[in-house]
């Protein structure tokens, strides 16, 4: 029985985490590269281990996609699907995404900036700490989860 | 191009021919298949005939006339033959027809051959997405995308190998027909993740460095028709792929998604 709980528990962590990623990886595309055209599809500073993580990242962010629709399809049918913990690791997903595509692949591996010709540190900061707030709420939203699975257990006295 | 004005030469009429007879073949099988058999679904039915017309379209008609000047076009037929094309047929489940409607000692031999050493080896994910990527990026990082264009044996040869590898590529991750040799959900979601990373860096490496005899505009409209439309279809694959092992789950009710996965 606890292992069938632990299972159902990480199931559902790990959909909203790729969820998270997928759903961020989204957004980029069709708000950054295809309405705003902020992003570019290539720039001539990428490195071509920017080029490699990108192809990576991009193709997992489909993977994953697919992968989380599915994986709540199924913790729903067995109606074991835990919303609150499902969304908080949904958030935190996309916050750990959005943090390695800001600082990583836009600042170390220059694959493209998100915004070109204006004064780009506003947008790295707004962009960042949207990022870092993404993964302290999910971070709260997970512990207060856990805290709740604890006491249902009866591992917490209150 | 004053030729274009006709619907239909003669010659691009003589290629029509062998796709026609496939289809024939193919509803030819049908009938001996229901015989004996439960009724061959009218979906896959369906599906081969739009198959044979997405790649038959890559190889005649409008779109394969326009793909040797343009760039864009030319991704078109790439799309349609080496990714949409052996989709629709490998949905079509032409294996499954091919033992029904055979005679039982011809398809024992059929069945022999699915399962010898060369269809193990050259159908696992590793090897069939090797014959695919790497035949696209030495097309498209060689001299050959040129010599194509100048040698009417070498471009048979090229859209063959296109096809084929697209072919052996889909039935190594999502399995359709009868598969002696199957590989593990992990391996083959690991395969798919590669091979789509693979396809869109590509398509990047074509933006900015077009091949021989294509203008740098050309390139990278081609470089994003190559990059979008290839998602597209390969997205397409990883549903019918965890589509499957849903619906695995959903027999073995005991078993979860993930326990299952790991195995």
């Amino acid at each position: 029985m606890r292992t069938l709980n632990r299972t159902t528990e990480s199931l559902n962590f790990w959909s909203g985490i790729l969820f998270g990623l997928g759903a961020v990886a989204f957004i980029d595309e069709v708000i950054f590269h295809q309405l705003l055209h902020w992003h570019h599809f290539y720039d001539k500073s990428t490195t071509s281990v920017g080029l490699i993580s990108d192809g990576l990242f991009h193709a997992f962010s489909w993977f994953a996609t697919v992968a989380a629709l599915f994986m709540v399809a199924d913790l729903k049918k067995k109606n074991s699907w835990q919303k609150k913990r499902w969304f908080g690791s949904y958030i935190l997903g996309a916050g750990v995404f959005q943090l390695y595509d800001g600082i990583i692949q836009h600042k170390l591996m220059r694959l493209h900036q998100i915004r070109y010709d204006v004064e780009i540190f506003y947008y790295d900061l707004v962009w960042n700490v949207i990022a870092a707030i993404m993964i302290v709420i999910g971070l709260i939203i997970l512990k207060g989860e856990k805290n709740k699975t604890k006491v249902s257990e009866g591992k917490v006295a209150s | 191009m004053h030729h274009n004005d006709y619907p239909m030469n003669l010659v691009s009429f003589l290629w029509l021919i062998p796709f026609i007879l496939i289809i024939f073949l193919y509803i030819l099988a049908i009938n001996y298949s229901n015989k004996v058999f439960r009724k061959w679904p009218f979906y896959r039915t369906i599906l081969f005939i739009m198959g044979i017309i997405v790649i038959a379209s890559a190889c005649i008609g409008p779109i394969a006339e326009n793909a040797h000047t343009n760039f864009v076009f030319h991704m078109y037929s790439h799309l349609l033959l080496g990714m949409l094309g052996p989709l629709l047929i490998a949905l079509s489940a032409p294996m499954t027809l091919l033992l029904r409607s055979i005679p039982v000692p011809a398809a024992r031999k059929v069945s022999k051959l699915l399962k010898s050493k060369y269809i193990q080896t050259v159908s696992h994910p590793i090897i069939a997405s090797t014959l695919n990527l790497g035949g696209l990026w030495l097309l498209y990082t060689t001299k050959l995308f040129e010599a194509m264009h100048h040698s009417w044996l070498l471009a048979l040869i090229v859209h063959l190998h296109i096809f084929l590898a697209g072919y052996l590529f889909t039935i190594s991750i999502i399995y359709i027909d009868p598969t002696p040799h199957r590989t593990s959900f992990k391996m083959r979601s690991i395969v798919i993740i590669l091979y789509m990373a693979g396809h869109s860096i590509l398509s990047k490496w074509i933006y900015v460095n077009p091949p021989r005899g294509v203008s740098k505009q050309d390139a990278e409209l081609g470089g994003m028709t190559m990059y979008y439309g290839g998602d597209f279809i390969d997205v397409i694959v990883v549903i019918i792929l965890w589509y499957q092992l849903y619906s695995s789950s959903r027999v073995k009710k005991s078993t979860t998604l993930t326990s299952y996965s790991f195995n």
